[in-house]
């Protein structure tokens, strides 16, 4: 009866796991080491600007133990979405800590790099094909709205990944890819492409996310068969139930029992779930393959520099009248901005966003006049250059700063900066504008190299 | 009695960029069954409290996780300019105090 194993040593590269536990792990005699590297949960700076959310210290530390331990036993390692938002760049930038670690550690083996961005031109050509399908009311992607993409990835499912190593590669870098690729990408090599794969794949991705107490982020293991999986953590301080592996499939999905994957959707809904040691066996977990396999897609435009100016405001006689002073106080910047830059309100997106009152639920919040003795408040300003952002927002902070009330005779000064110079630039933002999957082949959207890595 | 003292977990979290779920876990079967069979937690409800369009949000009933999921499409995208949460992580404050 074919058994595969698969060791997740983390949920995403850079987050660290325990090296006693890897050691574990590995005298488990995995089949397979695999590995996250990104999310689009940080929001869509990350695919805007291909830098990595880990620094290079973090991220090399984590692959290093990953390297040494896949090239000792000669099994693969599968990392996928690579630099975060898994663009081109993000993979060069996985590969070259790759290849330094190979060159410092003495280390040889076959190397893959799996690239998944998707040209303009690629895309335009999948939207007159009609070959995109948008997700829950997406509109249609135009081409003015195609245009304006900075960049579009495509998830990918588990084929590049079994098509590097037919080709020999031991190490599989990937570029944006389907969370339970790099784990079913084994399992589906030897023959087993059903349910148990898939489920216990969706598992492993995020590590030992799915214990009952995780005291760190920490490996995760799973034997698959046929019928059935196991998956226990390698950490003798962890332990997995079926409590804590149904409640952590919740996590971050939308539907609780049926997930859809490139080939088709995973559903749950019938599982079985036993205690067994530290572990869970499941049994029960269905693949529907669909009539057309599909590639999520992701895309971001750029949404203009941003800067953002923080000061706290503790006079109480100011928060016994804070929404007027607000308001009031953003007329005034406005038409000092008009005034003093020419600029219309139009020309800038300025956003006041007050914590302690309804910054975190600005629309909804239940009790936004709740204030307490100190607030936070937050200016934000959004422009076409960073000139106009800077300018818009230094005469906004000067004004808040300055604003009078009634009470008061004489120049007051509201806001308790915490720095110098009291703005920050957060630069050019971006914003997710691709909520669509395409019609396609496994491996059409992406391009493979192949190297040997000789340290 | 509220609904957090019912359960051993509420949280809101994206569910990638464009969508936002809650999961409510209960801390034993009769919490869930209770809260349920009560029918407390509904589109209704929920679009009331979130201002979302009913047909819109979708609930869940987990018997095997003892948990209530409320999935609804974001009313804004992550990382938007007015993106006030961009992991969706606060959103399900107001269900911490849910009376059941």
């Amino acid at each position: 009866m074919t058994v595969v194993k698969l060791l997740a040593p983390t949920g995403m590269v850079g987050t660290g796991f325990s090296e006693q536990t890897f050691q574990r792990a590995l005298d488990l005699d995995p089949d397979v080491i695999g590995c996250d590297a990104g999310s689009t949960d940080p929001g869509p700076y990350y695919l805007g600007s291909a830098q990595s959310l880990p620094s290079p210290e973090a991220a090399g530390r984590d692959l290093r133990l990953m390297l040494r331990g896949a090239v000792d036993r000669g099994i693969p390692l599968l990392v996928g979405s690579a630099g975060t938002g898994g663009a081109d760049a993000g993979v060069d930038w996985t590969a070259a800590l790759v290849r330094g670690i190979a060159r410092q550690e003495g280390l040889r083996f076959e190397m893959a790099t799996v690239y998944s961005e998707v040209d303009p031109g690629t895309l335009a050509g999948l939207a007159r094909a009609g070959r995109l399908r948008g997700l829950h009311d997406a509109p249609e992607l135009s081409e003015d709205a195609i245009a304006r993409l900075v960049r579009v990835v495509g998830q990918i499912g588990p084929e590049p990944f079994i098509g590097a190593m037919e080709h020999g590669a031991q190490v599989v870098i990937a570029g944006r890819s389907s969370d339970a690729s790099m784990f079913t990408a084994v399992p589906v090599m030897r023959g087993l492409a059903g349910g148990p794969a898939w489920h216990a794949a969706k598992i492993l991705e995020c590590g030992a996310g799915s214990v009952d107490q995780r005291l760190h982020p920490d490996c995760m293991f799973a034997w698959v068969e046929d019928e059935r999986f196991r998956v226990e953590p390698p950490n003798p301080e962890m332990s997995c139930s079926p409590a804590s592996v149904t409640s952590h499939f919740l996590y971050e999905n939308a539907d609780p029992f049926l997930l859809r994957e490139p080939p088709g959707v995973l559903d749950t809904s019938g599982c079985r779930y036993e205690q067994d040691g530290r572990g869970v066996v499941v049994t029960g977990s269905r693949f529907l393959p669909a009539d057309e396999y599909t590639i999520r897609l992701e895309g971001v435009e750029p949404a203009g520099y941003r800067r953002v100016c923080l000061g706290g405001i503790r006079d109480p006689l100011v928060l016994a009248q804070l929404p007027h002073f607000l308001e009031d106080a953003t007329r005034s910047s406005q038409k000092k901005i008009q005034e003093s830059l020419g600029l219309a309100p139009d020309r800038y997106r300025m956003n006041v966003r007050v914590y302690g009152a309804n910054a975190v639920m600005p629309v909804q919040e239940p009790v936004p006049d709740q204030v307490g003795h100190e607030v936070g408040v937050l200016l934000d300003v959004v422009a076409d250059t960073p000139e106009v952002s800077q300018a818009a927002i230094t005469v906004a902070w000067h004004t808040f700063l300055h604003h009078p009330i009634p009470e008061w005779t004489g120049l007051i000064s509201n806001l308790a900066f915490p720095c110098s110079p009291p703005d920050i630039d957060v630069g050019l933002t971006y914003r997710f504008a691709v909520n669509h999957v395409a019609v396609a082949e496994p491996t059409e959207l992406c391009r493979t190299q192949y190297e040997t890595v000789d340290g | 009695m509220e609904l957090h003292e019912l359960t051993r977990l509420i949280r809101s979290k994206n569910a990638g960029p464009f969508m936002l779920t809650f999961d409510i876990i209960f801390a034993d079967p009769e919490g869930y069954e209770r809260v349920t069979a009560a029918g407390v937690v509904s589109p209704g409800r929920i679009s009331a409290l979130y201002g979302v369009p009913q047909d819109k949000v979708a609930v869940y009933f987990c018997e095997a996780a003892q948990a209530i999921k409320i999935s609804f499409p974001r009313p804004v995208t992550s990382g938007d300019p007015d993106d006030p949460d961009v992991f969706g992580c606060q959103q399900h404050a107001p269900l911490v105090h849910l009376a059941v």
